[in-house]
């Protein structure tokens, strides 16, 4: 044995080989991305429709070729062969290339649209005006950077959706819940508000399924505005979004799990299962990250609760000339509503909750409606603060930083749920009712588990699965999205996603099946 | 305080560990030379394969030792002194226990072939042993064939993982098809399929007659008993089943056989001398049990039982019904009570055996051929729910009860298309015709 040999044994034994149509794929693929970024330099192209659709097209195809040629001719099974020794999926030089491209393409789309060719006023120049030919033919005006945006974003999740069927192809849970997330990407994140907007110009822009609290801006003067100037349309669509944050959002949640949302409609969720899906191994399973996203994700829930209520306590009037409701009964409504949910989760589920999980929502009760009552002594700037500075505070901190630049940009670091994880509002309001009012929870086999750990280590949002499974345990987790992995890749036929009784639904067994006499009875007793 | 020795620290030897310190403050160590920290012996091949990094595998992490106050001690354990509770390790240290549990599991079996210590040969057992696979054969450039002798559970995930680094692997089965001794003859036929879709070369009715060396005493080809066939290799897996790794214990008075022998309170013929996990030989096995299982889960409930003697419950092994799981490639494997293959098929045992068309999916269902009580399933790509037939073998159900309710014991994730009709409506239509 030769030395080279013995040295790539240690760095990287595994070498992927690319077949030819792979190589190809990719030529293609990277070409039609190539071919975007050429626009940025304001080359005269001649015909912009064309070389949007041209460049468009070749990046789909791309991609999904890509995808297909990858698992073609494989047997069915799971592919995570060398997940561990890639630069890309591993934090190595690709990885970190992939973390700051993506990154900086965040901060220049959130802070300097101008570098893409966004215009404020007159005619968009570079990126942005290749992609307004196709703007003008759906919404009737010239694209902005959200546009650009939101084009790449549905072409991400469509084709690396079809990579991920085909990876999956032997699962239908996978195969379903992806197109599901294809389907809810592409009509309502995309063709749905860009149509709606044509049909009717004072509408605001909007993504059915974007829910506030994730949408943190549902709720604020000009969206009211808009919604409320366009007749019933608009009205409809305001109470439609009421309707769905306070009523749709928890009776499925009761029925499915947060599921339902973050792994089947939601956008984010829907970037991180497809595009993100080859990061999901590196989020952290250390306990002091579970830690840390207990108080975080929380932390970011109460504040877009002060934010809203301040914000929208902003415009509204002393009296009910304009808005029927006033700024004492909004706030008076807020308080209440905080203090009955606050009031059924201690009466009913007490018990249920661990000591911190106690401070944490006796601290977060008492600071929100704290503020409330405080403003009623003091007057009005509610919070001490302006509605305005806490509203841009949040846009940037939570909605541009947070979930943008740090949520996909850090993909090939921090694995593809870290704003999921971490920072989503939405999710932490599901997460809460998920642990304790649900049906959903993860069922152990038995006495299968051998602790291998493919479970946890597959799981996005870091999870240490094994765990529940090693003490037959059942995985009732306010954080787990759903997304079936880690039944996929179990090799034991340990972990199924169920909906079933709340009965029972955490210790349903409390053995571990294969032995005669309750030991762990005993071992309780003492 | 007493003094609780635990040698080895898998599964079993974890469990007890763990066991007594809920239970108890007795002092605890736990000794192992393989690895300080408790790892999952079942995801080493994940490592290999790029899966899982080694980190991966340590169920626990590395807080948790100290926070339980679990002692853990690196050494290699060379001799037991009972006389004095001393134990004498290799570096010349010492260490005394008050009561001692030795579950040391075990290691690769070697059948005396010509070249079986050669430098290029191993088992697949320890994290040492992976770290030599992963020198011999990092890649294809390296080890252009890797020949492995012995169609087990080990034989055929080595060649999974040597196979995930596309090296060419040629595959030395002793019986006439996989794992026939054990899997009914249709499944064993369906799995000879699966491993030759993976291109391995499975060589069936083939035993290993010598491995030959080169000019620096490493392995260079194997030669075939049956055919005389030599087969040029870098790289030969031994993985002809485990026996336990007991050598250490020869002159220490414990009572060994193949294994260290238990009786069911696990103890040894020398007082507060216990042993667990695959290197316990029972002496009364139950429930149709062989004396000696190496296998993770018996591991763990020994782990737990001899946990409760130790804190003064005394507490009988009592394992359930057999039960076990596999995974093929990528066919999942379950068991629930007991089907036989060739080995040891009791007379009144009747088999019903159903196979998809077309997918790698199959059942067969064992039952008395006078009583109809069902006895026992296995599956292929299909999951099962383990607490169902739990219930359903001690309830003595019928295998008509069994067929005609198997959807309620289905494991699989959700939409994914039951087969119970198609088996269904084979079993009763086959039983119609044997009633004609």
């Amino acid at each position: 044995m030769n030395k080279i040999e013995h040295n790539m044994s240690v760095t990287a034994g595994y070498f992927p080989v690319l077949s030819a149509k792979q190589k190809i794929s990719l030529l293609i693929g990277i070409s039609g991305l190539f071919l975007l970024l050429l626009s940025l330099f304001n080359i005269e192209m001649p015909n912009t429709m064309s070389w949007l659709i041209i460049s468009l097209l070749m990046l789909i195809a791309g991609i999904s070729w890509y995808g297909f040629e990858s698992y073609k001719g494989l047997p069915k099974g799971i592919k995570n062969n060398g997940v561990w020794f890639r630069s890309l999926t591993n934090k190595g030089v690709l990885g970190w290339i992939t973390a700051v491209f993506l990154t900086l393409f965040y901060i220049v789309l959130y802070f300097y649209p101008q570098y893409l060719g966004f215009q404020e006023s007159g005619d968009n120049t570079g990126l942005i005006a290749l992609f307004d030919p196709l703007s003008k033919l759906l919404n009737g005006n010239p694209a902005s950077q959200w546009f650009v945006y939101g084009t790449l974003y549905t072409i991400a999740i469509f084709s690396f959706g079809i990579k991920f069927i085909f990876k999956y192809r032997h699962n239908r849970y996978e195969v379903i819940r992806t197109i599901s997330v294809m389907f809810f990407q592409t009509a309502f994140a995309f063709l749905i508000p860009e149509i709606m907007a044509r049909l009717n110009s004072t509408l605001p822009y909007t993504d059915l399924k974007n829910l506030w609290p994730l949408a943190y801006y549902n709720f604020e003067q000009y969206r009211v505005d808009g919604y409320l100037n366009s007749g019933t349309i608009g009205l409809a669509l305001l109470i439609f979004g009421l309707v769905a944050t306070f009523i749709i959002t928890p009776i499925l949640t009761y029925k499915y799990g947060k599921r339902w949302y973050c792994s089947w409609v939601c956008g984010c969720g829907g970037l991180a299962e497809t595009a993100g899906d080859p990061f999901r191994h590196l989020s952290s399973k250390k306990r002091s990250a579970w830690k840390l996203e207990r108080w975080l994700i929380h932390a970011v829930l109460v504040f877009v609760v002060l934010m809203t209520s301040a914000v929208v306590y902003s415009y509204l009037g002393e009296d009910s000339s304009k808005y029927w409701l006033t700024k004492d009964t909004f706030l008076i409504g807020v308080a209440l509503f905080i203090t009955i949910v606050f009031a059924l989760f201690f009466i009913f589920k007490r018990n249920e909750l661990k000591k911190d999980a106690r401070y944490g929502a006796i601290g977060a009760f008492v600071i929100i409606v704290g503020l409330l009552l405080l403003h009623f002594s003091t007057g009005n700037t509610l919070f001490f603060i302006p509605a305005e500075t806490l509203k841009k505070a949040y846009g940037f901190l939570i909605g541009a930083i947070f979930s943008g630049v740090i949520g996909v940009g850090f993909y090939p670091l921090l694995g593809s749920r870290a704003w999921c994880r971490f920072g989503c509002p939405m999710a932490a309001m599901m997460g809460i009712q998920q642990r304790l009012f649900s049906k959903f929870r993860i069922t152990t086999n038995g006495g299968q588990c051998i602790s291998c750990g493919n479970c946890s280590t597959y799981c996005e949002m870091g999870i240490d699965v094994r765990a529940y499974a090693q003490k037959g345990q059942n995985i009732v987790r306010a954080s787990c999205v759903g997304c079936g992995i880690c039944s996929a890749v179990c090799p034991r036929g340990v972990l199924k996603l169920e909906n079933g009784s709340p009965e029972n639904r955490i210790n349903s067994n409390d053995i571990l099946l294969g032995n005669e006499i309750d030991l762990l009875s005993l071992t309780t007793k003492k | 305080m007493e003094h609780i020795v635990i040698i080895g620290n898998g599964i079993a030897g974890i469990t007890a560990a763990r066991h007594i310190r809920k239970k108890s403050d007795k002092k605890i160590t736990v000794i192992s030379a393989e690895n300080k920290y408790f790892f999952s012996r079942t995801a080493l091949m994940y490592v290999y394969m790029g899966h899982m990094k080694f980190e991966h595998t340590q169920p626990y992490e590395d807080w948790f030792w100290k926070k339980n106050k679990i002692n853990l001690k690196e050494g290699f354990v060379e001799k037991v002194n009972t006389n004095n509770k001393t134990l004498v390790f290799t570096s010349g240290e010492t260490l005394t226990y008050d009561k001692l549990i030795i579950a040391v599991g075990s290691k690769p079996n070697k059948f005396g072939w010509s070249g079986q210590d050669l430098e290029g040969v191993t088992g697949m057992y320890s994290k040492q042993d992976l770290e030599k696979i992963e020198t011999l054969a990092p890649n294809a450039m390296v080890c252009k064939r890797a020949v492995i002798v012995g169609g087990g559970l080990i034989g055929i995930e080595l060649a999974e993982m040597l196979r995930s680094r596309n090296i060419p692997v040629t595959f030395l089965v002793r019986e006439n098809s996989f794992w026939d001794m054990v899997l009914p003859s249709g499944e064993s036929q369906m799995i000879n399929n699966h491993i030759k879709e993976h291109h391995i070369d499975l060589r069936l009715g083939a035993n290993l007659k010598e491995i030959l060396p080169d000019e620096n005493g490493k392995a260079r080809a194997v030669v075939i008993a049956e055919t005389g066939e030599e087969i040029a290799c870098d790289f030969v897996g031994l993985t002809a089943g485990v026996s336990p790794n007991i050598n250490f214990l020869k002159e220490s008075g414990i009572a060994i056989g193949r294994g260290v022998k238990v009786n069911k309170f696990l103890e040894t013929n020398i007082p507060d001398v216990y042993a667990i996990g695959d290197c316990a030989e029972q002496q009364e096995p139950v429930n149709g049990r062989r004396p000696i299982e190496a296998v993770w889960y018996t591991g763990r409930i020994m782990g737990e039982t001899v946990a409760q003697t130790i804190s003064g419950t005394k507490t009988a092994y009592q394992p359930g019904h057999w039960f076990n799981s596999a995974k093929f490639l990528d066919i999942e494997y379950q068991t629930y009570g007991w089907v036989h293959g060739l080995g040891g098929k009791p007379d009144y045992e009747e088999q019903f055996h159903w196979k998809h068309p077309q997918k790698n999916s199959c059942v067969t269902l064992a039952y008395h051929k006078e009583t109809n009580q069902f006895l026992g399933i296995n599956t292929f790509g299909i999951r099962m729910r383990h607490e169902v037939f739990n219930r359903w073998l001690n309830e003595k159900k019928s295998i008509d009860y069994v067929i005609e309710n198997l959807r309620e014991a289905n494991f699989d994730p959700e939409f994914y298309s039951g087969f119970e009709p198609f088996i269904k409506k084979a079993f009763f239509h086959l039983s119609k015709t044997l009633q004609k």
